[in-house]
């Protein structure tokens, strides 16, 4: 861009970034797969690796994440493509009310959903109670496969939902039409045609869920109880009931970022097989849904949507019935929220607020000029910083959290148990997703306009802060959002890093849930459920957007 | 202060990909200078270059005496017109229009004045308070102009600035900017591949093709005596014929098929027996009743226009070529009618059987003064 390629500025940011990168994400993956290699004594060893695929208890974890994670993919893709298809391609009366509740399914703590389902379903649950009493019908269990599968499918479908819309709305109608006068229409036209057309961003959110079901954490160890899966399994090695292993956790972890990676590159080889895009010079017109088609259509969303959110609202419920920790008994009152002062409400509503408000200035700043770097001054360096932010996208949270307590739990860098190593992890695992949205930003903005401004005598600098920043405000605020909802929701490695003085609103409810005092976990999860939605909320005012890229 | 500019051996390359061999030109003080080519000849990459978006393989670049290859952008003094205008969608048109002044350390005072001088200018002044986005694109194309003025650079450049308008206001914007420029005084390097916009805005014009340089004059001597085929061929329309330079008892003739006509403006050194193109516009041909001399042609299909009549007709070589007569009121002449074309020898052009240059005399090219 620039005429000379001189030590400037940037040259600096770029400087800074290497050592950041390199202290906080190399070094402690460096660490991970430095540990897995290791035995008690420090020499070099595989019997770990060894441990883990001679010894079915190991590793069946791994395989049992795959199953439930596959079958969640599929799942949700069979779930939100009609679901997004009736929404996109015909007139629901309420769309505003789907996709906003859709969002807050997708944005909801994880562990929320799988709480509230035990509730209902569970062993003690409200629906099974009922069913047994009064109908006398045995309904079996939820807990297993079972309940991850649709716990996460549930939650993790608006996923697809959102991804396809955008996919959907991307479909040129004469596209359909040209279609149309070949002779191939309806469920011909759709799996032949639309199907197709939305092959990339098919790929791109069956990614996306697979990632986030495979990394999760709260779901399995609350419902999935002897189905033991490898997140959960990585926690109990590094804090489980026979003692600490960091060096066996970090064996599986490297194997789980194995996994992982494969599936990046399949999935990055599959999208390379469908290299077009699209965008519509005349999208879809919306049908009007009538007859029996459309009743159906109608029950089938407000269907889905009911399943998938009234779990929420139920728990909401409960935080204010009366309870004596293990029972709901009858009436209401706010008994559970005065509990909840007691343990550490504020505080952890406090440290929610600084460790967000913390991390997500560092992201902002961080995605901003990682994409100017990227996007406006690329070089091989640019790019390797580019890939190292993608690193995260693919580390399962335990295993970040893991990472930074084997890195910073000793000298020289002691920062375990500290708000920084909170802010840390929040950053990581944000960034690869906080970057990808600013990057896809910035390239929107014609490089024409920085020229101009320096043509004028701006220097790089000022063009950079007066020019740049305030054209990309609009994406970066409803990006921050996004990643706000996020960190307030983290689980996976705050369960790792976190004690009680940093301990954070979605921790407590963790914790209240886990210990089996029921009012508490309504009332914290409530907070929660209030927390994110309203955040939601306010990014879809400002955004005012259908395109959302979680 | 307006500048001259001296580009020597200018060398541009992307990897081992070459864009711009060894190009060098003079453009004078105050002068309208527009570099013209097909896309892909390298003339926007050469203007980035001289703005110092585009780094610099070799060669030297000068504004006046000082050499400007290393000088960062900011502070060449340079104000850039862009085909996208490149406004800035966050800020007013004043704001825009004063944001250059504000890098220059200008009074407050000062920095209002000019702002509204230059407004004033490209007759926006109503406009001052508005958003870019509430404007139509050519009132931004105006607050483009009036935010590159308006710090008074020594060399303005512009980049395609009218591609993004419709037709009419193209025309209309073409002579905005001509006035301007006249007005300011300033040197001015302008980027098109539009030939019409370059002949009507230019006092000079580059013709460019493949990164090289062909011709660079006026619009008359670029249209009249073009250097090459093709300069001839990307300027205005014409007819290329092959023909054959025959040269009798001192005397030098064009032969085209069985037609033959006196030359008497080919160069001395070219007047020899060799095979020649020949280029002749669709005005350069008269028509002429069959029987009188000429080259033997038949009507194939004609087109009125009012102001001239276009006829599409068949030489008796076999040859497609195309003619315009000024419209008369007797009728046009109907498809299949035979007819002799005479040549308007003045005005047609030679060139060696290669191509590659003209062979009369009159062709006036600053590129060979370089």
């Amino acid at each position: 861009m620039f005429a000379k390629k001189r030590f400037d500025v940037w040259s600096g940011v770029t400087l800074g970034f290497v050592i950041l990168f390199g202290t906080f994400l190399v070094y402690p993956m460096f660490g991970i797969l430095r540990q897995s290699v290791l035995n008690e004594g420090g020499e070099f060893t595989l019997q770990h690796f060894v441990k883990f695929f001679s010894q079915k208890y190991y590793s069946m974890t791994i395989w049992n994440s795959l199953k439930v994670t596959i079958s969640i993919t599929l799942v949700t893709l069979l779930i939100g493509i009609p679901f997004s298809y009736f929404y996109t391609f015909y007139h629901i009366k309420g769309s505003k009310v789907i996709f906003v509740v859709s969002i807050l399914c997708a944005m909801s703590a994880p562990f929320i959903g799988a709480y509230a389902w035990i509730l209902l379903l569970g062993r003690g649950g409200v629906i099974t109670q009922f069913l047994k009493n009064q109908l006398n019908i045995n309904i079996g269990s939820i807990y297993g496969f079972k309940g991850i599968l649709i716990v996460q499918s549930l939650k993790l479908y608006p996923l697809v939902f959102l991804y396809m819309n955008g996919a959907f709305r991307n479909i040129d109608s004469y596209l359909l039409e040209a279609s149309a006068s070949l002779g191939c229409v309806g469920i011909k036209r759709f799996f032949r045609v639309v199907l197709n057309l939305s092959m990339p961003t098919i790929l791109a959110a069956s990614l996306l869920v697979f990632m986030q079901a495979f990394a999760d954490f709260g779901t399995p160890i609350l419902i999935g109880e002897g189905y033991r899966t490898f997140p959960v399994e990585i926690y109990n090695q590094y804090l489980g009931e026979v003692g600490t292993d960091y060096n066996f956790a970090s064996a599986i972890s490297v194997i789980a970022i194995i996994m992982t990676a494969l599936v990046f590159f399949l999935q990055k080889y599959a999208t390379s097989k469908y290299n077009f895009s699209m965008n519509a010079t005349r999208p879809v017109e919306k049908k009007k849904a009538k007859g029996i088609r459309g009743a159906l259509m109608y029950l089938y969303c407000y269907g889905i949507l009911a399943i998938a959110f009234m779990p929420q609202i139920y728990v909401s419920y409960l935080s204010f019935r009366n309870s004596d920790s293990v029972v709901f008994l009858e009436g209401y009152s706010l008994a559970s929220y005065r509990m909840a002062v007691d343990k550490l409400l504020f505080r952890s509503i406090k440290n929610t607020l600084v460790l967000g408000f913390g991390a997500l200035a560092i992201i902002i700043v961080f995605s901003v000029l990682i994409a100017y770097l990227v996007v406006r001054r690329p070089s091989w360096i640019n790019n390797v910083i580019d890939t190292l932010s993608m690193l995260p996208y693919i580390m399962p949270g335990a295993i970040i959290g893991i990472a930074l307590v084997v890195a910073f739990g000793q000298p020289p860098l002691v920062l375990s148990g500290t708000m920084a190593i909170m802010i840390i992890s929040f950053v990581i695992r944000r960034i690869p997703y906080s970057i990808r949205s600013t990057n896809a930003i910035l390239m929107q903005i014609p490089i024409s306009v920085e020229e101009a401004a320096i043509s004028l005598g701006a220097s790089k600098l000022k063009t950079f802060v007066v020019i740049t920043v305030p054209m990309m405000v609009n994406g970066i605020i409803s990006g921050a959002i996004l990643s706000w909802v996020a960190i307030v929701t983290e689980l996976s490695s705050s369960i790792i890093l976190y004690n009680n003085r940093n301990i954070t609103l979605t921790m407590s409810t963790y914790v209240a849930i886990s210990r089996g005092s029921y009012g508490l976990a309504c009332a914290f999860s409530a907070i929660l459920t209030l927390f994110t939605t309203v955040s939601l909320l306010l990014y879809l005012v400002i955004s005012k957007t259908e395109d959302i890229r979680l | 202060m307006s500048e001259h500019i001296t580009i020597v051996h200018a060398l541009k390359k992307y990897g081992e990909n070459v864009i711009i061999p060894d190009l060098s030109m003079n453009i004078k003080e105050g002068e309208f200078f527009t570099l013209l080519g097909p896309s892909g000849c390298g003339k926007t990459t050469l203007l980035r270059m001289i703005a110092g978006f585009n780094t610099i393989e070799g060669g030297d670049f000068y504004f006046s005496d000082q050499r400007i290859n290393d000088l960062d952008p900011a502070k060449r003094n340079i104000g850039m017109v862009f085909q996208n205008y490149a406004i800035f969608p966050h800020l007013t048109v004043r704001k825009n229009v004063e944001f250059g002044l504000k890098s220059r350390k200008y009074s407050r005072e000062e920095i209002t004045k000019q702002a509204e001088k230059y407004m004033r200018l490209m007759q926006i002044q109503q406009f001052a308070e508005r958003m870019p986005a509430q404007l139509s694109g050519g009132q931004q194309q105006r607050v483009a102009l009036a935010r590159a003025l308006c710090i008074e650079p020594s060399v303005l450049l512009m980049d395609e600035p009218l591609s993004n308008l419709d037709a009419k206001l193209r025309v209309e914007m073409r002579s905005v900017i001509k006035d301007t420029q006249r007005d300011v005084g300033i040197t001015t390097i302008y980027v098109t591949h539009d030939q019409e916009e370059a002949m009507a805005i230019s006092d000079r014009i580059a013709v460019m093709d493949e990164g090289v340089i062909q011709h660079i004059g006026t619009p008359k001597d670029i249209y009249q005596r073009p250097a090459n085929l093709f300069v001839a061929t990307f300027i205005g329309r014409t007819n290329i014929v092959d023909a054959e330079l025959v040269v009798k008892e001192g005397k030098t003739f064009l032969k085209v098929g069985s037609f033959d006509v006196e030359m008497t403006n080919v160069e001395k050194k070219h007047a020899k027996n060799q095979k020649v193109i020949v280029s002749i516009r669709p005005e350069e041909y008269k028509i002429l009743p069959k029987e009188e001399k000429g080259i033997k042609a038949e009507v194939k299909e004609s087109v009125f226009l009012g102001l001239n009549t276009h006829y599409f007709v068949r030489t008796e070589r076999g040859n497609d070529v195309e003619v315009v007569q000024e419209s008369t009121i007797d009728s046009i002449i109907p498809p299949g009618e035979t007819i002799s074309l005479g040549l308007n020898v003045s005005k047609i052009n030679l060139f060696t059987s290669d191509g590659s240059a003209n062979i009369l005399k009159g062709v006036k090219n600053d590129l060979a003064n370089v």
